[in-house]
């Protein structure tokens, strides 16, 4: 029986790592996928308590975060395809028109 | 007939509604003249039925109030659009309505032409409604909305050539002085509205009110301070001392409206209002001294600038502003029917040398434009035997002249003389009386002088116009010429109606129709009249021939001067060049205005603008602006545009957050 400790240590290395990738990462693809694995960091943590307190609400919540997740890769993905095609790049340093 | 006094003002207005709002598509002058001309003639007609009614009445039963529907009724305060007939104001609906009859006609002629045509006669029946409101108001606020459209009228046609800066700056003058003069009359009602009503709980502006709680007044006191400041409205609206330099420059406008306006009917309006509220002046003999002094003073300034212009318009001006300062001699010295009297032949011949001087102007514009040349059409220089051109306006000019001049058997003496005598034999402003007389004839002198001055330059002599036109000048049309012949006619005739009863000829209508009006005046005036002093018909009988003489030795010394020995008045003027400049430049009474008022007016307004307005309110603006840009120019470095930078604050925000939650 692996203790909830466990599942959460994991969970916050999870966590961190993503982190880290989407602040230092400068490919766009890269930081999705470190934006995904923080999203998953988090579903495990709820698996994780919903499994030590016995109530299934956190598995739902976890359905509507992958949900959610599905979602928003279709709307990142279509952006990164739009601005690769302006731009032929998908580096986050070429993304700085947005500033006054 | 009495009842329908409300269509008076009524059709005026129409045909102003009439020419203002459609005038433009008309076109056709002949419509638009007579649409102008025949609305006024109405009024006239309408004028006529309540004059013969009135007279038909017993002689205190002719005050009547018509009521044309409530206006202000607030608490104490009650107001009504209502008119007041009485003999006072029958004689200016008279005036007013015939005159002004005579002047559209007149006009149709001169404005000939003109591109504002329908804009001219709109103008005109404007004023007109105005003017009847003013004389037939029977409160002060109605009499104060007829003031103030006069002035509005007045400003209109002064600088209806507004595409010229000089009749633009006419105009505002005009309307700014105006303006000084209306403060005056504005302040004299509430000081006499509020005493009325926290002493005698008597709150009204009504005429017939304030007459009836008349009694209720003291002698000096508040009531001098009252009527000196609706006297201060009546020297602007009347161009007396200290407010006349505006009326000289009015002369911008058309004839027809310097006519009008600036000499028949607008500018005795203070001299109405004086007759009206005669019983709340008579309690005030200071304010009567100053009144009397002014008008005397006004006259004699007047008439001596009047002898040096060269403007044909110009030397009617003064001469009109001289005469409104007999009026108000009169009025100063108590003879207030004497006043009105004046005013009515002042505005048959006034309006008359206005309307002949058009006439000139005309066929002088007319010959120069077919010359081809630019000669002032008004300067007298370029005049000179105009008689034989101009036979009809030569004529009824000099009726009028002479009438003006105090000619015996012409209106003007008739009017004049009975000036010149109560101020004379008035008995309320003791020993200042021979002065105010003395100043009178001496008015009188320089009126027969400068007006005869006027006649022999532009009609007698020897003809000074470019010889190239001299055939294009020609006698105007009918239209122009008709006006001239029955207000020449007026002139004469018009002056019998007052004829002193001391000529035993006819009694003297005029001031037994005014009686009822005046006589409360008279019988206020009796408590410190100095009683006593009977002068004898001999006497009057002389000071009559005395200022026949006067007359007479002004029109001598201008026979002298303009026609005997044409080299006189060159003479003259080398001998005191700086008496002649004085006068020329009329003793510098604009330049003094310009120095005490126009220039620090501008001073300050200038030290606002540079001081004020630039320093302090636009820096407040440009501050605000120039803050926030400070503050975004500090911030604006937080917007990098990197994703990075965005994905970084948003990490320490969530740990900032759960810092505050776990550690709070």
């Amino acid at each position: 029986m692996v203790s909830l400790n466990s599942y959460l240590i994991l969970s916050a290395i999870l966590f961190a790592i993503g982190t880290i990738g989407v602040l230092t990462r400068r490919n766009a693809i890269v930081i999705f996928m470190c934006v995904e694995m923080m999203l998953n960091a988090v579903n495990l943590t709820f698996i994780a308590f919903s499994k030590y307190l016995g109530n299934l609400d956190g598995q739902i919540f976890v359905l509507f975060v992958m949900t959610v997740a599905a979602a928003e890769a279709a709307v990142g993905l279509a952006l990164m395809i739009a601005f690769y095609k302006n731009r032929e790049s998908i580096d986050v340093e070429d993304m700085n028109m947005m500033k006054w | 007939m009495l009842d329908n006094v409300w269509l008076i003002p009524l059709f005026p207005l129409i045909g102003f509604l009439i020419n203002g709002l459609f005038g433009k598509k008309i076109k056709n002058e002949a419509i638009i003249g007579g649409i102008g001309t025949l609305m006024i003639f109405m009024s006239f007609i309408v004028s006529c039925g309540i004059l013969i009614q009135l007279v038909g009445l017993p002689a205190e039963q002719r005050v009547f109030e018509k009521v044309i529907f409530p206006w202000i009724h607030a608490g104490n305060f009650k107001v009504d659009m209502a008119f007041l007939v009485d003999p006072l104001s029958a004689v200016m609906i008279m005036v007013v309505t015939g005159v002004g009859s005579l002047i559209h006609l007149y006009s149709i002629g001169y404005m000939h032409g003109e591109e504002g045509f329908y804009r001219f006669f709109a103008y005109l029946n404007l004023f007109c409604m105005s003017m009847l409101l003013l004389v037939l108001g029977a409160n002060m606020l109605v009499m104060f909305i007829g003031w103030e459209g006069v002035g509005l009228c007045s400003y209109l046609l002064i600088g209806y050539y507004f595409e010229k800066k000089s009749a633009g700056d006419a105009a505002k003058k005009a309307f700014v002085m105006n303006r000084v003069g209306d403060f005056g009359f504005l302040i004299g009602l509430f000081i006499l509205f509020w005493w009325f009503g926290s002493n005698h709980n008597i709150w009204t502006v009504n005429f017939v009110e304030i007459k009836a709680a008349s009694h209720l007044l003291p002698y000096g006191g508040v009531v001098t301070i009252a009527t000196l400041c609706l006297f201060l409205g009546a020297t602007g609206k009347s161009a007396q001392i200290p407010l006349f330099t505006w009326l000289p420059d009015a002369m911008e406008g058309p004839t027809p409206v310097s006519a009008l306006i600036h000499a028949a009917t607008m500018v005795t309006a203070g001299v109405y209002m004086i007759g009206r509220m005669s019983f709340v002046f008579i309690k005030a003999p200071e304010t009567m001294l100053v009144v009397a002094v002014v008008g005397a003073a006004t006259a004699i300034f007047a008439a001596t600038i009047g002898t040096a212009q060269n403007d044909i318009k110009r030397v009617l001006a003064y001469s009109t502003v001289s005469q409104l300062g007999f009026m108000f001699l009169a009025m100063g010295v108590g003879a207030f029917g004497a006043g009105i009297f004046h005013l009515m032949t002042h505005a048959f011949f006034k309006a008359c040398l206005f309307l002949g001087s058009g006439s000139v102007i005309h066929s002088m514009h007319h010959a120069l434009h077919k010359g081809h040349l630019h000669d002032d059409a008004q300067d007298m220089r370029n005049m000179g035997g105009l008689k034989s051109a101009m036979p009809i306006t030569f004529i009824t000019f000099l009726v009028s002249t002479i009438a003006i001049a105090g000619i015996p058997g012409f209106s003007g003496f008739f009017s004049k003389d009975e000036i010149l005598w109560q101020a004379f034999a008035n008995p309320y402003h003791g020993g200042v009386n021979i002065i105010l007389w003395g100043v009178g004839c001496l008015a009188a002198l320089f009126t027969a002088f400068y007006m005869f001055r006027l006649v022999f330059m532009t009609f007698f002599g020897e003809s000074r116009i470019n010889p190239k036109v001299k055939e294009y000048l020609h006698e105007s049309p009918l239209v122009i010429t008709i006006p001239l012949m029955v207000l020449g006619f007026l002139a004469v005739v018009g002056g019998f109606i007052g004829m002193p009863k001391l000529m035993g000829m006819l009694p003297n209508y005029f001031e037994h129709w005014l009686d009822p009006v005046f006589e409360l005046a008279k019988e206020y005036g009796a408590t410190y009249a100095h009683t006593g002093a009977h002068y004898s018909h001999a006497l009057e009988w002389g000071l009559m021939g005395f200022s026949v003489v006067v007359a007479v030795i002004g029109i001598t010394i201008a026979f002298t001067m303009y026609m005997a020995n044409t080299k006189l008045p060159g003479k003259f003027t080398s001998t005191f060049p700086a008496l002649h400049r004085a006068v020329y430049n009329k003793w510098y009474v604009d330049e003094i205005y310009d120095f005490l008022f126009v220039n620090p007016c501008k001073a300050f307004g200038n030290l606002l603008w540079k001081g004020f307005d630039v320093v302090i309110v636009d820096g407040i603006v440009n501050g605000t602006g120039k803050l926030v840009m400070a503050c975004a120019a500090g911030l604006k470095g937080l917007q990098s545009g990197y994703v990075h930078n965005y994905a970084m604050g948003m990490a320490l925000g969530v740990v900032g957050i759960l810092a505050l939650y776990l550690f709070r």
